[in-house]
């Protein structure tokens, strides 16, 4: 399995988690903001919790534009 | 006055220690009505000061310790007033501000900040005024000023400077970038992580552990190891009220304030 892909495994089921949003309704072109229903302080919420899960610093202004879970896991791949 | 019920914060002490709680919709912005209640508390601080030996300042409010300046409340006054008059209200403003995070500064007590969650702009300058600050894992830590064509204005470059070295109060600031509690620890900002949720209790003991010691000696050494600079935090709002009165900044309040997506926070 590509490394993303592993990521994005880990994301999702993190993202379902602490959300509260059944697993299998997530999909990695998902808009998260929509699929989640988070705003920008919940977002940053999951980004706090995605630096502590991968033990990286990911600073905020590398989700500019980047509003789905499968750009996310490739920001995040980037900083392993 | 020993405790205080307001609208946006209230004070008791507890156990000898003085617990200040904030506790205004939605994140805690700082806005008059928050000016005035710290103003009061301000006020109070010396017969405090007599009656308990720590102060925990801290939110109850789920979203976090504080988002900062209320924004919305900043770019209504501007366009609600003549722009010259605008600018007076900020600056006075200002000066209130910074008389209130000073009093906090060299308060002779021990101040511990216990932040959870979003600690924003002037919420992370409220915080730096403290002595210790201890943050849950979930803090998150922000100077967004620049965002808005602006710097910090409520003392946070001095405090900042005057707690860390320069390369990472250049990052924090020139980027605007938000970081977390192990990024604050690692520069030497937070002194504890607790648990989520548990900042105040791990405050709660420190406060313990520092009433044990004789107060005046505390307080002497406080005053000895933490300057509080006076010059620089009058040439920051000096600086602030320059750059406010730059037209991109009104564009930059009005994005912010007229935003209805879901992306406000985000760089």
């Amino acid at each position: 399995m590509p490394a993303t892909d592993h990521i994005l495994d880990q994301i999702l089921d993190l993202a379902a988690t602490h959300f509260k949003v059944p697993r299998e309704k997530l999909c990695a072109d998902d808009d998260f903001f929509k699929t989640l229903g988070i705003d920008s302080l919940q977002a940053l919420d999951l980004l706090t919790r995605l630096e502590h899960h991968f033990r990286i610093e990911l600073p905020d202004y590398e989700l500019q534009g980047v509003s789905d879970f499968r750009t996310l896991a490739n920001r995040i791949q980037a900083r392993l | 006055m020993n405790d205080f019920k307001g609208q946006t914060l209230s004070w008791q002490i507890v156990n000898g220690v003085t617990e200040l709680a904030l506790h205004h919709d939605p994140c805690n912005e700082i806005g008059s009505l928050t000016l005035e209640e710290l103003e009061k508390f301000a006020a109070a601080l010396p017969g405090l000061a007599n009656e308990a030996h720590a102060l925990i300042v801290h939110s109850t409010l789920k979203a976090g310790f504080s988002a900062g300046a209320d924004l919305r409340e900043l770019f209504q006054r501007g366009q609600e007033m003549e722009k010259d008059a605008a600018q007076r209200g900020v600056r006075e403003f200002l000066k209130r501000i910074h008389s209130v995070m000073n009093a906090l500064d060299a308060a002779p007590l021990t101040t511990i900040a216990a932040v959870h969650g979003v600690t924003f702009g002037g919420g992370f300058e409220l915080a730096l005024v403290c002595d210790i600050i201890i943050a849950d894992r979930m803090a998150r830590f922000c100077f967004p000023e620049l965002r808005l064509g602006l710097i910090p204005g409520f003392g946070g470059i001095p405090r900042l400077k005057r707690d860390l070295g320069n390369a990472v109060v250049r990052d924090l600031l020139l980027t605007g970038r938000s970081f977390n509690v192990m990024k604050a620890q690692q520069i030497g900002l937070v002194s504890q992580i607790a648990a989520e949720g548990e900042a105040l209790r791990v405050a709660r003991a420190t406060a313990s552990q520092v009433g044990k010691f004789d107060r005046r000696t505390a307080a002497t050494a406080k005053a000895f190891v933490k300057p509080i600079p006076y010059e620089e935090l009058s040439r920051e709002i000096d600086i602030f009220c320059d750059l406010y009165s730059r037209p991109g900044v009104e564009e930059g309040l009005r994005k912010f304030v007229e935003n209805e997506g879901v992306q406000p926070y985000l760089p």
